[in-house]
């Protein structure tokens, strides 16, 4: 028994750990006031580039950042359609999903159902791993979790505790007002978007070179779908994102749990969608300013309007 | 500035501008809804590009393209409509704008400068506070600890008084004269006469995009300035002739409305409304004069009470079949419910009467017949536009407030009921409307009118209500001289 549920939690771990990191991405992004749809296919994206690299060099750090240079350069589209031509950031993030997925599959087709065999060494730490239980789960995981839940720390810090932050925030909030104040809005919101991208590719990287060890196409399977509702459900919080993306983590691993008792799997892959549409409603029944959605959220921005 | 221009859509916003400004000098830049103030103020700021000119700072030529290089250079500006962040505390907003603002930890290293610098100027607001919370008047504190704190030499003040309350105006006032004797400079933007002789030590007057004339306030008078700023004569005293009001058309019977937080914002009130009559109804805003016009519309629920048109009871109905019964509305809060931005001059002229015989057949709209009735609202109502193929968006607050009034009144209504109907508008603006209002008593309409400017509400009015904490303090005849205690009545110490 006490093996099943350590091994529940680790697992639990590793599914919520490219939830974070995209979830974690798509809150600054959408922070700064843009929609990023693109979530699914900037992750397949990172995917496919990690797993390449990786598998020709021989290096999965080389792999993992050239999953976030792609990432990274692709977001580009979504922040010039959105930010300069000022288009609808829905069409354009669907876009920017449709052509991840595709580019993915067309670059990955050569190397469908090849095995990694160069591993990428779990991190354990030393003493805090050794504490029963907590120990296995928290301290001894791949290198990707700690990144995740570092990146979300720095991200939490960065957007409440810096200048910088301000200015990502206020931008969400308020670009016009930002504007007259002196902060360059649409250099904010580019950043945003590329660094909201880059965070979705290592998500990918995440799954190929760590998770499955091997490329497939689809093999995202909605999660980047599941950051952008994490997001709404984190309440564009990084800091609440690492609960929330561990728990939506855990109804991934339930889905296999709970199988052999007779419950649909196809239940369960609802259950992250149905948790966030009741998020959705409970938060519609609070005072919508006491809430962190940004108020300009998707709303294009003309400089010089009035 | 020297030889600026700008144009919006092929009008010239600002034409061939020169204007200069010295320190120690409180400027006012005096003109109607929709001259080029703001328009102009913004290129001084960095917001808008000149299509031509220059701008120079102590005889320095300088480009401005952004309002980063604005700041740096002095330049502060607290805009109509605040640019504050309204989810966001106060000492976040002074951050965000702080040339000097550290990168780490922000709010809690410039907390101290702050609070010391707003006690300077006496100013006691909780830096932690959303701005969502605060009064207008403190907002436009906030902006302006905002500019000062980056060191602002010119102040641009873009319609600073009309979201005050009269005390803070008084405040505003005894700031603006501080900062003067500072040796800062202040431009003053206003379409209110009086204010810009009692604030403003030099006046230069806009119309239509360019300077028309310019003055010592000294040296001039209210009456000068206003023919300046119109082009013609304004009568100050529109004279209300005397008629008879007819038969009874609207009346309410205890009527009781919730507000938007659920608690009673209208308790109890009862008037009847005649032909031939304005009936104004004076109160300091937030005293459920919103509440009442949105029951009488048919927008807002009435919890109890009984409303009745022409003896048919038209309680709780939908907006649109009260508006059947021949009831018009002219909004507060104009852009946002008044008009849809997106839309074309046309498409907003009838907004209300789209499904009326004239205007469509089963089920496509005469477009023709559209355009000609909107040709004809925008001649009659003096609307300034360069084409009815225009987002109404394009035009300024003035001009779409009277094609508002254009298309609610085209119909003949019986009862219109307007709120604030003339906030914001310029004299000769103002001076139109009322006009119109009249026309439409005289012509056997009645108008139930909502108003905070008293002196609206005795130019027009043949009988008046004021209401304090949704109840009415009395109903009075305008001849009445109780109404002497009006002030007292409105700040809800007297009930007559």
């Amino acid at each position: 028994m006490e093996e099943i549920i350590i091994s529940t939690l680790q697992r639990t771990m590793v599914a919520g750990t490219p939830l974070l990191l995209a979830t974690t991405g798509e809150i600054i992004c959408e922070r700064s006031g843009i929609l990023n749809l693109g979530v699914e296919g900037v992750m397949a994206l990172g995917a496919v580039t990690a797993f390449i690299v990786t598998m020709t060099t021989g290096s999965p750090w080389l792999g993992v950042l050239s999953a976030l240079a792609a990432g990274m350069v692709i977001s580009i589209i979504h922040a010039f359609t959105s930010v300069t031509l000022q288009a609808n950031q829905v069409v354009s993030g669907l876009a920017l999903t449709m052509l991840g997925l595709g580019l993915a599959g067309m670059v990955g087709k050569p190397y469908v159902g090849k095995p990694l065999t160069i591993k990428m060494d779990d991190i354990t730490i030393p003493v805090l791993s050794d504490i029963p239980y907590i120990g296995k789960v928290l301290f001894s995981q791949s290198p990707f979790f700690f990144m995740a839940i570092g990146l979300a720390l720095v991200s939490w810090f960065f957007l409440q505790r810096t200048r910088l932050g301000i200015q990502i925030r206020s931008t969400g909030e308020n670009p016009k007002a930002t504007e007259t104040q002196g902060v360059n809005v649409f250099l904010i919101r580019y950043m945003s978007v590329i660094i909201g991208g880059g965070f979705s590719a290592l998500a990918g990287a995440h799954l190929s070179i760590s998770y499955s060890k091997s490329w497939i196409e689809g093999m995202t399977a909605g999660r980047g779908w599941i950051a952008i509702a994490l997001t709404i459900f984190a309440l564009w919080n990084p800091g609440r994102a690492i609960w929330a993306a561990f728990l939506f983590g855990g109804i991934f691993v339930a889905q296999y749990l709970m199988q052999p008792l007779g419950i649909s799997p196809n239940f369960l892959a609802m259950l992250p969608y149905i948790a966030t549409l009741l998020i959705l409603v409970l938060i519609s029944l609070k005072d919508p300013r006491k809430l962190n959605a940004p108020a300009m959220l998707a709303a294009p921005y003309k400089r010089g309007e009035r | 500035m020297e030889g600026i221009s700008k144009s919006f859509h092929g009008i010239h916003a600002n034409k061939d501008i020169n204007l200069s400004v010295e320190s120690g000098e409180i400027l006012g830049l005096l003109g109607e809804n929709g001259a080029g103030k703001t328009t102009l103020m913004n290129i001084l700021y960095g917001l808008y590009q000149p299509e031509a000119g220059q701008i120079k700072i102590n005889g320095r030529p300088i480009r401005i393209t952004n309002p980063m290089e604005s700041i740096l250079h002095g330049i502060g500006m607290v805009h109509q409509h605040f640019m504050l962040i309204q989810n966001h505390s106060v000492i976040e907003n002074i951050a965000l704008g702080y040339k000097d603002t550290p990168f780490f930890f922000p709010k809690i290293k410039i907390r101290e400068k702050v609070a010391s610098f707003s006690r300077q100027f006496n100013f006691t607001i909780d830096l932690n506070r959303k701005i969502w919370q605060l009064s207008a008047g403190e907002q436009q504190r906030v902006e302006i600890i905002k500019s000062l704190l980056n060191g602002a030499d010119l102040l641009i003040l873009d319609e600073p008084t009309s979201v005050l309350t009269p005390r803070e105006i008084e405040e505003l006032i005894h700031i603006l004269r501080q900062m003067k004797a500072d040796g800062h400079c202040v431009i003053f933007i206003s379409h209110k006469l009086d204010e810009i002789m009692n604030i403003c030590d030099r006046v230069v007057v806009l119309q239509k995009g360019s300077i028309v004339g310019s003055a010592d306030t000294n040296q001039t008078d209210k009456k000068t300035l206003a023919r300046m700023m119109v082009g013609r004569d304004v009568v100050f005293n529109i004279s209300r002739e005397k008629i008879d009001r007819g038969p009874k058309i609207l009346s309410a019977d205890q009527v009781h409305v919730a507000g938007d937080m659920g608690l009673p914002a209208v308790k109890g009130v009862s008037f009847d409304l005649y032909e031939n009559e304005i009936f104004g109804i004076a109160g300091v805003a937030g005293n459920g004069q919103r509440e009442l016009a949105e029951a009488v519309t048919g927008i807002r629920k009435i919890d109890s009470g009984k409303i009745t048109i022409n003896g048919k009871d038209i309680t709780n109905l939908s907006p649109r079949h009260i508006y059947d019964h021949g009831v018009s509305h002219v909004p507060e809060e104009r852009i946002r419910f008044g008009i849809a931005p997106g839309l074309f001059l046309y498409d907003n002229a009838i907004l209300k009467q789209h499904h009326l015989k004239k205007f469509s057949r089963r089920y496509f709209l005469k477009y023709d017949q559209v355009k000609h009735h909107t040709r004809g609202i925008v001649d009659d109502f003096r609307v300034h536009t360069h084409s009815i193929d225009n987002q109404i968006k394009n035009l300024s607050g003035g001009n779409i407030q009277k094609l508002i009034l254009g298309r609610e009144i085209s119909e003949q209504p019986q009862l219109l009921v307007a709120s604030h109907p003339t906030y914001g508008l310029d004299v000769g603006a103002t001076e139109f409307l009322r006009h119109h209002l009249l026309n439409l008593r005289k012509q056997g309409s009645t108008v139930l009118l909502f108003s905070e400017d008293l002196e609206e509400i005795f130019e027009l009015c043949d009988r008046i209500a004021i209401i304090f904490a949704g109840e009415f303090m009395g109903i009075f005849d305008s001849d009445d001289e109780r109404l002497c205690e009006i002030g007292l009545m409105m700040a809800g110490s007297n009930r007559m």
